[in-house]
């Protein structure tokens, strides 16, 4: 069990330092990164005095080890836009994106699983039908077109909720939260539901799929033929069953949840690191867009490795095999 | 006469599908006595997993009973509500499954399914369920009961899954026990235990067994008396002796005659010509008459119902005696 979480930490830091090459190498195919820095008047010299100051006249392998050497401490360089840090710049932005895809997953995996099994189990049931056909909205429909109909009917013309930002925030530590106050948790409600609804209607779609194929087993059909009740053999013996390729997906939907928070936070101009990223790609702000694409790796390498664990948790078979394959 | 504990009467089982309605069971009828094993043989398809099934109340929309009765000790049980059904299942039937591997689940562990078994149908505690359970485990065989008890389902050999299948099955005392298949998955060294343990519970606790099965070697061991079923039907019933040494039908006859005997006399197996008529088209008239050597024109219109003969009872005309003339 240890040794296996050893192998896959492991293979999460390659990919680690995959990215960062990634990352780093997108200083170099944007230009110069001098130029950048310094007005098109400053003279050769002085141009010569930037790059030596900020080492970029070091052999290139020197200058990743550098950069990764940095990163690997949350040192990203400074923002050429903003003359900030780009560390404090993603942490003062983090806490809003992490409790956005945090609610919108919650949300999703909540409600998902809920409408998979009901329609899984009342297949003949006009609601479940309703619950069917909405998911397919809910799956074609693209992300800002749902945000931007939301918008329309809940803030233009109804007027309950926002239609932008994130409320009153509270400072908990560094950490910025808007979860307790009444403004906030208005203004959470229409983000989280139009980042949550594809994940939502994947994970209902999912929990059914699999659902209709465990009642199908022999161990239900035994299940029944020992006489339990349908509510044990539901959701003791099937539920449990489906859940295993549930978690996967939806372990791995939270970082696509993070990933396509740019386009839900552009559009309800929430302050997070996705909006963050929109910005800095229209003013070239390479440090930002490669921290922000570690960063989006490391969450999305940290999940995928605490989904392997909790595999094992949840299917015995798997923990055995593991331990007897190392 | 005491009360037979399964009483199956003229039973029909139809699977309504887009083609029109398939009659799986037509007019299947018999008895199973305490403490009695009855075997059930014929090719798949002949109906004898749905006739089990039927027993045990789980015959699954698109199916449905559409004729006849159960009745279990005397109570009619058919015609229950699910509800009161699901209370009889695994207390009072208990069933077997064909294959081990897949019918225990295999994220608890075997004592928490044991254990949930037994308190659905038993108002024990947890601790006394759990010692019950593993009781049940020595019962059936298993070394170590008390280790194995929190051991997973794929933690035991096939033969090991089966034995616990087996005690999910007589956790509540149950007076039948609906075997379907149970060795068919199994090694034959593994078979033979498992038999003898079926064979063995059924004697030191009174149950009645129905085997269902197309292992004919199998039910000569097991069966006190054996049903041949053919296409929705029971062609033969009778002491498994008479039945395996002096076949009555010629469907059974040719079962029979396909056996390998060990006295090693070359003689070639007996082959049936064909092959079972698919539900959507059975012939009229006796259903085995068009691979029926003796077949004469009576067969091919007018259906043979049971007729005794001695023990046996054979669905058959050349049976008949008032047709016999016209058969020779």
């Amino acid at each position: 069990m240890l040794a296996f979480t050893l192998r896959r930490a492991l293979q999460a830091i390659g990919v680690m330092i995959a990215v960062g090459i990634i990352a780093f190498s997108m200083f170099r195919f944007a230009g110069d990164p001098v130029n950048q820095i310094v007005g098109i008047d400053t003279p050769a010299a002085e141009r010569e005095q930037v790059r030596k100051s900020l080492g970029l006249d070091d052999p290139v392998p020197v200058q990743f080890v550098r950069y990764f050497a940095n990163a690997v401490q949350f040192k990203f360089g400074i923002s050429y836009q903003f003359r900030q840090p780009v560390a404090s710049l993603l942490m003062e932005r983090m806490p809003a994106t992490l409790e956005l895809a945090t609610v919108a997953t919650i949300l999703a995996m909540v409600f998902g699983i809920l409408m998979g099994v009901y329609t899984a189990l009342r297949r003949e049931t006009l609601l479940a039908k309703t619950f069917q056909a909405v998911s397919l909205i809910g799956i074609s429909l693209p992300t800002f077109l749902i945000g931007i109909l939301l918008i329309y009917l809940f803030a233009v013309t109804l007027g309950w909720l926002p239609s932008f930002g994130r409320g009153e925030v509270v400072k908990i530590g560094w950490w910025s939260t808007g979860l307790l106050t009444v403004s906030g948790l208005k203004a959470i409600i229409m983000p989280a539901i139009t980042l949550g609804l594809f994940q939502m209607t994947l994970i209902m779609r999912l929990v059914r799929a699999e659902m209709l194929e465990v009642l199908r087993t022999d161990y239900i059909r035994f299940a029944r033929a020992r006489g339990l009740t349908t509510r044990a053999i539901h959701f003791g013996h099937a539920l449990k069953n489906t859940l295993v390729p549930v978690i996967t997906v939806a372990g791995l939907q939270f970082g696509s949840v993070i990933a396509f928070a740019i386009i839900t936070e552009t559009v309800f101009q929430w302050p997070g690191m996705g909006l963050m990223f929109v910005q800095a790609v229209q003013s070239v702000d390479i440090p930002i867009m490669a921290a922000y694409l570690l960063m989006v790796s490391l969450i999305f390498v940290t999940i995928n490795l605490v989904v392997d664990i909790l595999y094992t948790i949840v299917d015995p078979r798997l923990r055995s095999t593991v331990s007897r394959a190392h | 006469m005491t009360v037979p504990v399964l009483s199956v009467r003229n039973l029909r089982v139809e699977f309504v599908t887009r083609r029109g309605t398939l009659r799986a069971i037509d007019g299947v009828s018999f008895d199973i006595a305490k403490g009695e094993v009855l075997g059930v043989v014929g090719e798949s398809g002949a109906g004898k997993s749905v006739t089990g099934l039927a027993a045990i109340g789980l015959i699954d929309p698109p199916g449905r009973i559409s004729g006849g009765e159960i009745l279990l000790s005397g109570m009619r049980i058919d015609n229950l509500p699910p509800e009161d059904m699901r209370r009889i299942r695994g207390k009072r039937i208990g069933m077997i499954f064909q294959d081990p591997l897949t019918s225990l689940n295999p994220l608890y562990r075997v004592g928490e399914q044991i254990v949930e078994t037994i308190r659905t149908h038993l108002n024990l505690s947890e601790q006394a369920a759990r010692k019950r359970a593993i009781d049940l485990l020595a019962e059936v065989g298993i070394p170590a009961p008390e280790k194995r008890i929190d051991a997973y389902p794929h933690e035991f050999s096939g033969g090991m899954r089966q034995r616990v299948v087996i005690a999910l099955a007589i956790c509540a005392e149950p007076e039948l026990i609906i075997a379907d298949e149970p060795t068919t998955a199994l090694d034959v060294s593994v078979q033979a235990q498992i038999i003898s343990l079926i064979k063995r519970l059924g004697r030191d606790h009174g149950t009645a067994v129905m085997l269902v099965t197309h292992d004919m070697g199998v039910i000569a061991e097991t069966s006190d008396r054996v049903a041949v079923m053919y296409s929705g039907r029971i062609a033969e019933i009778g002491p498994v002796g008479d039945v395996v040494r002096n076949p009555l039908h010629p469907y059974a006859k040719g079962l029979m005659g396909a056996i390998p005997t060990l006295a090693g006399d070359d003689k070639r197996l007996v082959q049936i010509p064909g092959s079972m008529p698919r539900l959507s088209a059975i012939p009229p008239g006796c259903s085995f008459n068009p691979r029926c050597g003796f077949a004469f024109d009576r067969c091919r219109i007018e259906r043979p119902e049971p007729i005794r003969h001695g023990a046996q009872s054979v669905a058959c005309h050349l049976f008949d005696a008032s047709a016999k003339d016209s058969a020779a």
